[in-house]
């Protein structure tokens, strides 16, 4: 697909805040190639038509994209523990729901602990540049560790960005101090614009000193959000909104949400499955509230998208993880480990890693410009999913075995889209050829028709293929796009000479429980 | 009077801490706890108990019933 084709040309000439935002929601391809799918100038990290303060935003954050998701991680830090809002989906002797999953405990940390804590890792993990202030509690409720702990990274490792995640409701007290801080971007959960739907969500909010319930809470918080919505975008500051799907409730208004926030500035809209097990605790979780399906879920981010960018690669990582992708290093960053450690800020030696990283983006993008061209001509109507197992760089680089995640690319002669995630959390760990954990893997995979992996067993090879999903072990090591749309044009040789014949697959389970490191 | 936390079910949150325009509330032993002698029940500050009001968990932040009711000064 021609990406720049469907970009919003009138979006260049006049230089407003909201439509900035557009132009970089469209952008985000360039250079990248997971997201969306929509641009592919093919320039790799070139600013392209972007004013270049506003690229250099965007280029290495890992939430932005699923490409940078692959190259740059991001941490967060427990330092605030409070909330002023009650919401069903969550249990608050757990961490947030938002940004993290229920039913993981985050360690607290004051600020003073925290900033050492980024700094030990940065120094670690050259590739970390974003450090994320979320749940447990709300950011805001809590503004004095929150933006201390801001103050005390700004000093020493200016080069890292900050951001934070609200539910919004002190949002608008807070916007000048965010704006202050330099605050990179900025994330509201937002599940409801209308207030009786906002009702079966959250219970209370705790505002001005009161507690207020059921519809007028629920107006309270809209009215809140959307208003600091408005401030943080015309301020410059880029918004995410995150949005939990909880069918039956508000699966079908979130595309209504999906317009307010995106008439607002919002730039990138991240809809995510409601995680509703019982012994979470959550009031969803002991009222039986499921969460969406696989394709309940990609049909609403897909419904949404003609409006704007869908962010489909959130896994919703514990809020404390630490690494890339799906990998946790948190064990090596403990309170007491951190606190023994000699931190030595090396700004220099992170400019050259990620200097480096940029060439292998470039490389990654040229070479699925060049396969793309392949494709050029072939008319077909098939589009399909497959699975990647990846650990990163944006390569076939993981044993079918050892993947923790697969990632959901969708094949058609436009191209290979990233469309999202599953979670399969170690069909290792019971030991090879676990027939259970296969079980799960084949249900969390069900939707595809190949899976991509750098080796597998001959054992889990035989039950894939019954299963009808094609375990490819020829791209190892090869750029995953690149790979897939060669596999995707054998594959239409195929159905054209009559080979094989395509048919269409079922549908997928989300995996539920939370994403704990397997270390 | 005076409210008090009952510990078991404090999730260690600290919403309440900054609430209470007494500053009665602290953290001892990965709790919260009031102090007796500060807590005026909010009363001269707001309409509702601030503890109470934020607290995530019901019933955790009550009144204790071993102390006399708080008389506001006249
Ligand atoms: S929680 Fe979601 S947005 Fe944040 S780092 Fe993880 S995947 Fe990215
Ligand atoms: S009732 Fe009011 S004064 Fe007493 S501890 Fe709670 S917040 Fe403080
Ligand atoms: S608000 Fe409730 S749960 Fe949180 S610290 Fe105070 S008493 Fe404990």
């Amino acid at each position: 697909m021609d990406g720049l084709a469907q970009q919003d040309g009138s979006a260049v000439s006049v230089p407003n805040v909201g439509e900035i935002m557009q132009q970089i929601a469209e952008h985000k391809g360039c250079g990248t190639s997971g997201g969306s799918g929509k641009a592919s100038c093919g320039s790799g990290a070139g600013a392209g038509d972007l004013p270049t303060e506003i690229w250099e935003k965007v280029k290495n954050h890992p939430c932005y994209s699923e490409e940078a998701h692959h190259h740059y991680a991001r941490m967060h830090v427990a330092v605030a523990p409070a909330c002023n809002i009650q919401c069903n989906y969550c249990n608050r002797k757990y961490d947030c729901a938002n940004e993290s999953r229920p039913g993981v405990v985050s360690e607290k940390l004051s600020p003073e602990q925290a900033a050492k804590k980024v700094l030990a890792v940065a120094s670690t993990i050259p590739q970390m540049t974003v450090l994320g202030i979320a749940g447990p509690g709300d950011p805001l409720a809590n503004p004095e560790k929150t933006f201390k702990t801001f103050e005390l990274i700004a000093k020493t490792a200016p080069d890292i960005k900050l951001c934070l995640s609200t539910n919004g409701l002190t949002l608008p007290d807070h916007v000048d101090t965010i704006a202050g801080f330099n605050v990179d971007h900025v994330t509201i959960t937002i599940n409801m614009v209308d207030p009786e739907i906002g009702a079966k969500i959250y219970p209370w909010v705790f505002y001005k000193h009161k507690r207020y319930t059921g519809v007028e809470a629920a107006k309270i918080l809209t009215d809140r959000q959307m208003l600091g919505l408005e401030m943080l975008t015309e301020r410059g500051i880029l918004c995410k909104v995150n949005s939990v799907m909880i069918p039956g409730v508000n699966d079908k208004h979130l595309v209504e949400v999906n317009k307010a926030v995106k008439s607002r500035g919002a730039f990138l809209h991240n809809i995510m499955p409601l995680i509703s097990a019982p012994e979470h605790g959550t009031v969803f979780g002991l009222t039986g509230q499921r969460g969406p399906s696989a394709q309940e879920l990609k049909a609403l981010q897909d419904s949404c998208e003609g409006e704007m960018n869908m962010m489909r690669h959130c896994r919703q990582c514990r809020a404390d993880a630490v690494g890339l992708l799906g990998e946790d290093r948190s064990a090596e960053f403990t309170t007491d480990k951190i606190m023994a450690m000699e931190v030595n800020y090396d700004l220099e030696s992170r400019k050259a890693y990620q200097a480096q990283v940029e060439e292998e983006r470039i490389a990654k993008v040229v070479a699925k410009q060049e396969e793309l061209s392949t494709l050029a001509g072939e008319m077909s109507d098939i589009k399909l999913l497959v699975a990647v197992a990846t650990k990163g760089s944006g390569l076939i680089n993981e044993h079918f075995g050892h993947a923790k995640e697969f990632q959901v690319y969708e094949l058609s002669t436009a191209g290979a889209k990233f469309v999202g995630h599953r979670r399969v959390d170690l069909y290792c760990q019971g030991g090879f050829g676990d027939e259970d954990s296969l079980e799960t893997v084949i249900r969390a995979i069900n939707d595809c028709h190949a899976v991509f992996v750098a080796k597998i067993g001959g054992c889990p090879k035989g039950d894939l293929q019954k299963a009808g999903i094609d375990p490819v072990d020829q791209y190892a090591h090869e750029f995953i796009e690149k790979s897939a749309i060669a596999w995707f044009k054998a594959y239409l040789d195929k159905v054209n000479s009559g080979e094989i014949e395509h048919v269409v697959r079922g549908d997928a389970e989300i995996r539920q429980g939370a994403l704990i490191s397997a270390a | 009077m005076t409210l008090k936390i009952i510990a078991s079910q404090c999730t260690s949150c600290s919403a309440c801490e900054p609430e209470c325009p007494n500053v009665a509330i602290r953290e001892k032993n990965g709790t919260f706890i009031i102090d007796p002698k500060k807590c005026t029940e909010c009363i001269g500050h707001y309409d509702v108990p601030q503890c109470a009001a934020v607290c995530p968990v019901d019933d955790t932040c009550v009144i204790d019933t071993s102390y006399p009711r708080y008389q506001p000064a006249v």
